[in-house]
């Protein structure tokens, strides 16, 4: 019976010729990334193992980006614990500046985690590494620490779901769109402890940017895994960045799947997640009557390149709306410096956005955006969980980036249709 | 081990943002996560819940976010386990890394109402409710799994390996 690229991935970490779903192996891993928050506990948990330095200087990272920079002297004590104990051992550390901004962009555009590799990170969007063929999963502070530690890990070996997609995408359906779609249809828990595999022709055409978003979401389905096939886009993006060598795995012919899907993403429009799950799946069609008090374009999720050019094609020559507060936030350092260098940051600010520096931002509500009491925020982010921005009776809407925009000069939950059909009209 | 408190109900998809809201993930001082423990959904219950208490949820306990801040808030709170019909994997990894057992059985689950008085045999899995008389049993831990928990978590059972790889 042939493996899954999920399967041999793993297989080839844990020294085996073959695993099978279920099995608990031990693997070496490549890779090991903890944020400011997750980072703080793994170090204490560290300090108890007794040793001295981590696995490998060179594949340890810890990315500073969930309260940077510090919104309060709290934060800021444990971003000084954070990054005094990363310089002290010599590992990896990205704080804001030219490469830093939120982890999950960092350390793909950084060429840090390659394909084949297998990757944790202490974080649950660990998961977006998968876009580039690689077996990468969220975990917690203290598998963080032992896998610093020692370069090992032990999982349980994933069943894979297989998602083919194939069809025509309409105008402003996009990667998350795909992916929240998917996730309306499966449930927060419909791949849980699974690999997500995605494929056909919709994820081909698809850029790196795009991919990484549709990855980055894997685990609001449950899933411990999202996987995409290795090609020339792959390639593309990971050879002029890559920092070691890496080996390309794909699904064997009779690979297993435990379940195997397919869309025909032919009819699907944009879709919105209302409160408070991200598998509360809507057409935004019918939602156009939600009065918002706020709109974050940023985050792990869309908070690339692409997301805020898609952005900026809806509020070029638009005002945001007087009673909405637009905040767009460059996922990293080198977005940043692209955005500025076409055009796009001007584009921002001229409609009356607030452009805010890498980082998550508002996202997890640490700060920069936190909503009050009954505030409405359309969101390009991953999750709408209650209180999850702010106020536990605040809410959030997630949608991608177009609508975003398009939400912003309405100052209601809108189509890009609605804001073109606006423009012709004046 | 043994366990015996009241029970909590909680529903299905209970995340970790609901657990411990982001806001207050400034600290890791354990006293502190829990005084926010539970929040998202009901604000009293770092003050109501009593030593030994069982936390009781329904499908996908834990989703969402990695952060060790929830099992670790819940245990400083006094909770004693969780008892769900199926955990997010980050969570059950977490829980059991920093020991806080959790145990998988949606029979129990169904049959629990706030408030009844509970008793949990780690060891057999066995989940017996004092109100209706009713007994069930958990899915079992596999072997590695439980040896991490008589260990004492992830941390001790991974310094005793490596001071053996050692000498």
């Amino acid at each position: 019976m042939g493996m899954t690229m999920a399967e041999k991935i793993i297989a080839a970490h844990a020294g085996l010729d073959h695993v099978e779903p279920g099995d608990l192996v031990e693997v070496r891993v490549d890779f090991v990334m903890a944020n400011d928050i997750t980072a703080a506990l793994a170090i204490r948990e560290f300090e108890k193992l007794g040793v001295e330095g981590v696995f490998d200087r060179e594949r340890v990272a810890f990315v500073a980006d969930h309260f940077v920079p510090p919104p309060n002297i709290k934060a800021a004590e444990q971003c000084m614990t954070v990054r005094t104990w990363a310089r002290r051992k010599g590992i990896l550390y990205f704080e804001g500046g030219r490469e830093g901004g939120i982890e999950h962009i960092v350390l793909p555009e950084q060429g840090l985690v390659l394909p084949g590799e297998i990757i944790i990170g202490a974080d649950s969007h660990t998961c977006t590494y998968g876009a580039l063929g690689a077996f990468s999963t969220g975990v917690g502070s203290t598998d963080a620490a032992v896998a610093m530690a020692t370069g090992r890990l032990w999982l349980k070996v994933p069943p894979t779901m297989r998602l083919f997609y194939h069809g025509t995408l309409r105008p402003w359906v996009t990667a998350k769109d795909l992916i929240l779609h998917t996730i309306g249809r499966i449930g927060v828990d419909g791949a849980l402890y699974m690999a997500m595999f995605f494929t056909g022709p919709v994820i081909q055409s698809l850029s790196m940017d795009g991919r990484f978003t549709i990855t980055n979401m894997a685990i609001e389905a449950g899933a411990k895994a999202g996987l995409m096939e290795v090609d020339e886009k792959t390639l593309d993006y990971v050879r002029p960045r890559a920092k070691r060598p890496f080996t390309v795995y794909r699904d064997d012919p009779d690979a297993r799947y435990e379940v195997d899907l397919d869309f025909n993403v032919s009819e699907w429009e944009p879709v919105i997640a209302v409160p408070h799950l991200p598998s509360n799946v809507r057409p935004v069609s019918e939602l156009a009557d939600i009065r918002i008090d706020q709109v974050f374009i940023g985050s792990c999720t869309n908070g690339r390149i692409e997301d805020l050019r898609l952005a900026a094609r809806i509020l070029q020559g638009q005002r945001v709306h007087p009673e909405v507060r637009c905040i767009i936030i460059p996922g990293s350092g080198p977005t940043y410096r692209q955005a500025l260098e076409e055009g796009l940051i001007d584009i921002f600010v001229e409609a009356g956005a607030v452009v805010g520096l890498p980082s998550c931002g508002p996202c997890m509500g640490g700060y920069s955006g936190v909503l009050g009491p009954g505030e409405r925020c359309v969101s390009t982010t991953n999750r709408n969980f209650i209180g999850r921005m702010g106020h536990p009776t605040s809410e959030v809407y997630l949608a991608n980036p177009a609508v975003a925009a398009a939400s912003a000069i309405m100052g209601r939950i809108a189509s890009p249709e609605e804001v073109r059909a606006q423009a012709m009209a004046a | 081990m043994h366990f015996h408190g009241r029970a909590w109900v909680f529903g299905d998809n209970i995340d970790t943002d609901v657990i411990i809201p982001g806001r207050y993930l400034n600290t890791t001082d354990p006293k502190e996560l829990a005084a926010h423990c539970m929040e998202g959904i009901d604000p009293e219950f770092p003050r109501k819940v009593q030593p030994g208490d069982i936390v009781v949820a329904g499908r996908n306990f834990g989703s969402g976010s990695s952060r060790e801040h929830a099992p670790i808030s819940l245990k400083a709170a006094g909770v004693s386990c969780v008892i769900a019909k199926s955990f997010a994997r980050i969570f059950f990894r977490n829980a059991i890394n920093i020991g806080l057992p959790v145990l998988e059985c949606p029979e129990a689950v169904e049959a629990i109402a706030p408030g009844d008085e509970l008793e949990v045999h780690l060891d057999t899995g066995e989940i017996h409710n004092r109100r209706t008389g009713q007994t069930f049993r958990a899915k079992p831990y596999p072997p590695f799994m439980l040896e991490l928990i008589r260990a004492g978590g992830l941390i001790p059972y991974t310094r005793a390996r490596l001071q053996q790889e050692r000498a």
